[in-house]
């Protein structure tokens, strides 16, 4: 098995003044499963965008199998054997698994006969490699594990020997993710070569048999990963040493601060999306809400946030209405105190084209402290930006940069900078860390504790089932709208896995 | 990755960048020049000269600058809230009603400044009126404005006829338009603001709402970049979501941004009406509410750009006049095309050449990243 699969030598890409692969190699051998990890814009994505074609590189080459080999679009990377399956599926949503799969590689114009063939070989498929699919089902009524499954499944109708996968596992629930691995491992089994990209450590511990970490467009280091550990990797990424367990006090949880009632939230189709969920957060606690994405969580955040209209329900600050059936005000909350950090920085935390200072003031943007009168007092609000900069430690420094232009850490800090200098009673957070590299991690992590320590009711939506655990002191499950349970953050993580899967009767018989 | 990667210096991308787009725009009216047989340098010295030559050429150039610096104002105001107001002509159309009426009713009593101020009045009133209902629908039903405000200007034209035709003409008059104003419904010219530069502007109408333009182009840019109001305009033109995120109620900006478009593209009647003609006539507006769109794209939607570029197309439309004079090859209708060619360029394909120039300035900016790092090792 000592057989190379793919090898870069020397392989270089820049985007104008940035420099995202610099002198890259890197052998993967053949039947393996070999992890990339890096931090975001390490350069990960850009390598392997080379590897399939889209992007040509400026120098290096290619060798697939030990020939080498010029991929110039991803046409020429499939006929090379490699397959991809992207983060963001690849699907027609209303077309069947078996219209997926033929896609783009159908035998003419007339269908019946590669209808036939494709039935064929995806049974084929499912035998060899356990990949159960009814060939037949809407994309669109697929979970998104099995969704998975029919974007490898493409990769290998068209005779894929290379899979890479770019983190797979993050709209998965620990069990789904299970069974991508027990899949993972059949493929190599199966003397398949598996690239899996990612940014989670233990799962690169769990799976794979080496890994090659990068840093800053640059290869840092290749290990076996039997031979090194998470923290070495940590510190390889990031380039020094990083906390990875957040150091919490024990909490001292006092008066209900933030209390929500029997709220139902609906969807633009009017889709029932929340469905009844009451809890209360008290002031000095972080409630943590689990689940697979597109459970309801986010509509329950923009719910209490003021962003959504309710169907039913209300929710209370301090015992005083704060929204209810028909009342949405964004603007009214924060005046009263509740401080949103929302889940998507990019299309609702910030306007990118704006300058950094500008951004510092959105939703704030009333304050006497912004304004005089009807005008903005542009000197105020530099200087309160800069010296919030200061305090997050944004980079770089310059208040006057448009925002676009920030990393997604130093972004996500602006917005949580605007939300916690404003010394908030309750502070609602979505995907604190997505996006955001390891470094940044650790300050975001430090900062929520702060809040809580400080007496705020914190509560945190993350599909990041190991930030939950690591932050929170009790944590609600949501499944299908509902809380279908509330557990203690040391629950073993195949639980709180099930609970998330909508498995609870099953356990409840079982007890 | 992205970060540094299409970003380009100010002055390329408000500078180089629109006079590349400007000169290939040229360069392709040449060839429509050439090929009805006349030689384009010679049109292009007709149209410089006659727009910039004389006094009276550039008299006829600023006076119709004056009509698109407040159309361009008003598409660049809605620009900046993500709406696409093309009712500039049919707003300016029936605002002249706004300066019309009050001159009709009180030329004889009331000298001109104090007429008009209530004209000015009048025109943004009933210019943001005609706006309202477009940006009414726009906020509560969500009618697209693209669509409304295109049909109001037909609207505004067959209510414009018919007022003209069966209102406001005289008893016994043939032509489709009010009585002439007397002294007070006439607006001063600017004749001394360009014989101080040793122009003598002849019988150019280059009149005083030249300076009530300069004077909007300033405060749209206090309004648009100075206060909370702009600061919600822009936040909701940038991202719809984060404009909710921040409270920001949509329907209330979308409305007071389209008021403010309609007032600025109905003050552009002052100009035609009490500047030049002292009367309303049948389609006094001629086309300056689209050309707005033009000097609102070209100039970035920034007064800075706007004015400029409202200028230039003041220039087309004086010189371009000129060139039909002399070149009898050439009809007006040529002139229509040049200008097209101008929009298409400045405007529809502002983008066209961008991703080249930006490469290029990335690999510049690069090499000499590279050059000063090896320097330093």
């Amino acid at each position: 098995m000592n057989e190379i699969a793919i090898e870069l030598k020397g392989i270089d890409k820049s985007f104008g003044p940035v420099h995202a692969n610099k002198d890259i190699n890197l052998s993967v051998r053949k039947g393996t499963i070999h992890g990339i990890i890096g931090e975001n814009g390490a350069g990960k994505s850009t390598l392997m965008s080379i590897l399939y074609g889209f992007y040509q590189a400026d120098r290096g080459d290619i060798f697939i199998s030990g020939a080498k080999t010029n991929i110039k679009d991803p046409r020429a990377a499939i006929a090379a054997g490699i397959g991809m399956v992207h983060q963001h599926f690849m699907l027609v949503e209303n077309f069947t698994v078996l219209e997926n799969v033929m896609l783009g590689a159908e035998d003419g114009q007339i269908l019946n006969s590669s209808i036939a063939k494709a039935r064929a070989e995806l049974k084929r498929l499912e035998r060899e490699y356990g990949l159960e699919v009814n060939p037949d089902a809407l994309i669109e009524e697929l979970p998104v594990g099995i969704q998975q499954r029919v974007e490898i499944l493409k990769a290998l109708f068209r005779g894929a020997d290379i899979l890479i996968l770019d983190e797979p596992t993050g709209v998965l629930t620990p069990a789904e993710a299970d069974h991508l691995f027990r899949i993972l491992r059949q493929l190599k089994d199966q003397g398949k070569t598996v690239i899996l990209i990612t940014h989670k450590l233990r799962e690169i511990m769990a799976i794979t048999d080496e890994v090659s970490v990068m840093r800053r467009g640059e290869m840092v280091a290749t290990r076996q990963t039997s031979a090194t550990s998470v923290e070495e990797l940590a510190e390889l990424m990031v380039g020094r040493r990083v906390l990875l367990q957040v150091k919490k006090g024990p909490t001292n949880p006092g008066e209900v601060l933030l209390e929500v009632d029997n709220l139902t939230v609906h969807d633009s189709r009017g889709v029932a999306m929340v469905k009844n969920v009451s809890f209360t957060v008290r002031a000095g606690e972080i409630v943590g809400v689990a689940g697979v994405a597109g459970n309801g969580q986010s509509e329950l955040l923009e719910a209490i946030a003021g962003i959504r209209k309710l169907e039913t329900g209300r929710s209370l600050l301090k015992g005083e209405p704060l929204t209810g059936v028909g009342v949405a005000d964004p603007a009214g909350l924060r005046k009263r105190g509740l401080a949103h950090v929302p889940e998507d920085r990019h299309h609702m935390g910030l306007v990118l084209k704006f300058e950094e200072s500008e951004n510092s003031i959105l939703g704030y943007h009333d304050d006497p402290l912004y304004v005089n009168g009807a005008f903005l007092n542009i000197e105020g609000i530099r200087k309160d930006a800069a010296e919030k900069v200061e305090k997050y430690d944004i980079r770089p420094p310059n208040v006057r940069l448009k925002t676009a232009n920030f990393s997604g850490g130093n972004q996500q800090k602006i917005v949580l900078a605007r939300e916690m200098e404003r010394d908030p009673s309750v502070l609602i957070i979505g995907q604190p860390t997505r996006g955001v590299d390891v470094g940044a991690i650790e300050f975001i992590h430090r900062r929520i504790i702060e809040m809580r320590d400080a007496g705020k009711a914190v509560l945190l939506v993350s599909v990041e089932l190991d930030e939950i655990r690591s932050l929170a002191d009790r944590v609600l499950v949501m499944f299908d709208g509902r809380v279908v349970g509330e557990r203690d953050p040391g629950t073993s993580e195949g639980e709180l896995g099930l609970l998330m899967a909508g498995v609870t009767q099953a356990r409840e018989a079982a007890e | 990755m992205s970060a540094g990667y299409g970003k380009l210096p100010a002055w390329v991308d408000f500078g180089l960048i629109p006079l590349i787009n400007l000169i290939v725009a040229f360069l392709v009216a040449g060839l429509v020049v050439l090929a009805v047989g006349e030689n384009p340098l010679r049109a292009a010295g007709l149209m410089v000269n006659g727009a910039f030559g004389y006094g009276e050429g550039v008299g006829f150039t600023l006076y119709y600058a004056t009509n698109f610096i407040f159309t361009g104002l008003a598409v660049a105001v809605a620009f900046h809230c993500g709406l696409f107001n093309i009712g500039g002509e049919g707003q300016a159309y029936v605002a002249g009603l706004g300066v019309a009426l009050p001159c009709l009713w009180f030329d004889d009593l009331l000298p001109w400044y104090l007429l008009f101020p209530i004209a000015i009045l009048g025109t943004a009133f009933v210019g943001a009126a005609w706006a309202l209902i477009p940006g009414w629908l726009q906020a509560k039903r969500g009618s697209h404005v693209v669509i409304t405000t295109i049909m109001f200007n037909f609207i505004a034209s067959s209510l414009m006829v018919y007022l003209l035709v069966d209102v406001l003409k005289p008893a016994g008059s043939m032509a489709p338009e009010t009585r002439g104003f007397t002294e007070g419904g006439q607006l001063p010219k600017l004749d001394w603001l360009l014989a101080a530069v040793g122009f003598d502007i002849g019988s150019a109408p280059f009149n005083f709402s030249f300076l009530l333009a300069l004077l909007m182009a300033f405060i749209v840019w206090v309004v648009i970049w100075r206060t909370r109001l702009g600061y919600e305009i822009r936040t909701m033109g940038h991202s719809p979501t984060a404009a909710r995120y921040a409270g920001i109620r949509e329907s209330r900006i979308i409305i007071i941004t389209m008021l403010m478009s309609g007032a600025l593209a109905g003050m552009m009647a002052l100009n035609p009406i009490m500047g030049d003609q002292h009367r309303m006539q049948l389609d006094f507006v001629g086309g300056a509410g689209f050309v707005g769109i033009a000097v609102a794209l070209m100039g970035r939607s920034h007064p800075v750009g706007i004015i400029p570029a409202a200028i230039l197309f003041g220039m087309l439309y004086q010189g371009g006049a000129e060139i039909s004079f002399e070149m009898p090859e050439i009809s007006r209708d040529m002139i229509v095309i040049i200008q097209g060619l101008v929009i298409l360029f400045a405007g529809a394909l502002e983008n066209m050449f961008r991703p080249a120039i930006t490469t290029f300035f990335a690999t510049l900016s690069g090499a000499r990243a590279s050059a000063s790092a090896s320097a330093s090792e």
